[in-house]
């Protein structure tokens, strides 16, 4: 009795993972093909592929980080904002997104400043 | 000194992981910072002039209108209209029948500033202004810029030897007289299709300087409209903000 039951868990803990797996790779290479349009100065094309990016697997950080430096590229900060939290909820600890993130929040607080005077 | 070695240690492992398990691609990105005003339906902007006050050594009208034109043929895309600064202060008491025949009195401080302010709002005067330049924007105010003084007190360290030549220091506590200015702005924003007023800003600055400091009063009122240029810019024109972010993959 309890056997099949384990062996049911364990195939269905093997599909989550192929599946989370899949999903990790196709965000991947949603982020590649952003990464190089970003780097051609195509930042409405590179937003789509990190938004596509973020939707086949929102537990992807980077996806969420290159989505906010998207945003600020195009001057949706508050888009931006949130997505370099989600990046950061993902992943706390990462250097790179903290640092985009501070350089980031300098400017916006200083343009959310000047906007209530 | 373990528990700051091991946070040290674990810092740079997470630095050293972070790096390892990332690939990371440096990019240039400058962010736009979008007006506080929609100038779209304008093609020129026309600075009328300022009813300035205070120091007598800075003509607050001329120095300031010559500066906001020059940014903003520089910094905007309107496209800057070159004309004589507006009289205010005669159209302002012209306007009005009991100053009419007394010379306009003069203005030192803020309040003095009340008794021209209401031309702004005069919305005939300006709707004529915009038809003679073609219905600009039109960009006008008020301009003060007071000297002003104050002390501050300064903690200094003096050094004594006694009879034996051992040095001591002791902690002296003084006051320190500083001149300086305070320069306050109102620019006012004028559509010159309707006359009405659309927007305002009232920026502030100030400086101080030790009183044996000779820093003349034009300097002075150069700094201070490097403060205050930005935020005027940014009412008129988007802005961008040069910097490099971390792609991630």
């Amino acid at each position: 009795m309890r056997l099949p039951a384990l062996v049911a868990a364990l195939v269905l803990a093997m599909t989550v993972s192929t599946v989370a797996s899949d999903a990790r790779e196709q965000a991947k290479e949603q982020l590649k093909f952003g990464i190089e349009v970003a780097q051609h100065n195509l930042w409405r094309e590179a937003i789509s592929k990190f938004e596509r990016a973020a939707d086949i697997d929102p537990t992807y950080a980077p996806a969420w980080n290159n989505l906010a430096i998207a945003y600020e590229q195009q001057g949706d900060l508050a888009k931006a904002n949130d997505a370099y939290q989600k990046a950061l909820k993902l992943d706390p600890d990462n250097q790179y997104i903290k640092q985009n993130f501070d350089l980031f929040r300098e400017i916006h607080e200083r343009t959310l400043r000047q906007n209530s005077r | 000194m373990n528990v700051r070695f091991a946070r040290t240690v674990v810092s740079v492992a997470a630095v050293v992981v972070t790096a390892s398990c990332t690939h990371f691609y440096e990019i240039p990105i400058e962010t736009p910072i979008r007006p506080k005003l929609d100038v779209s339906g304008f093609q020129r902007v026309l600075v009328a002039g300022f009813i300035s006050g205070g120091t007598d050594d800075v003509d607050g009208n001329v120095e300031t209108t010559r500066l906001l034109r020059s940014q903003l043929r520089t910094k905007s895309d309107l496209r800057v209209i070159d004309a004589d600064t507006l009289p205010l202060v005669d159209v302002a008491t012209r306007r009005d029948p009991s100053a009419a025949a007394t010379p306009a009195p003069a203005i030192r401080e803020a309040k003095d500033l009340v008794t021209y302010e209401p031309v702004f709002a005069n919305v005939a005067y300006w709707k004529d202004i915009g038809e003679e330049y073609q219905q600009p924007l039109i960009v006008t105010g008020t301009v003060l810029f007071i000297p002003q003084e104050q002390s501050r007190p300064v903690i200094r360290n003096e050094e004594e030897y006694d009879n034996f030549g051992r040095r001591t220091t002791r902690t002296v506590r003084s006051y320190q007289e500083l001149k300086g200015f305070k320069l306050s702005l109102n620019v006012i924003f004028i559509d010159g299709r309707t006359g009405a007023v659309i927007h305002s800003i009232r920026p502030e600055e100030s400086n101080s300087y030790p009183s044996n400091q000779q820093t003349p009063a034009l300097s002075a009122y150069f700094e201070l409209m490097d403060r205050i240029v930005p935020s005027f810019l940014g009412t008129l024109s988007s802005q961008r903000v040069k910097g490099t972010r971390f792609l991630l993959q």
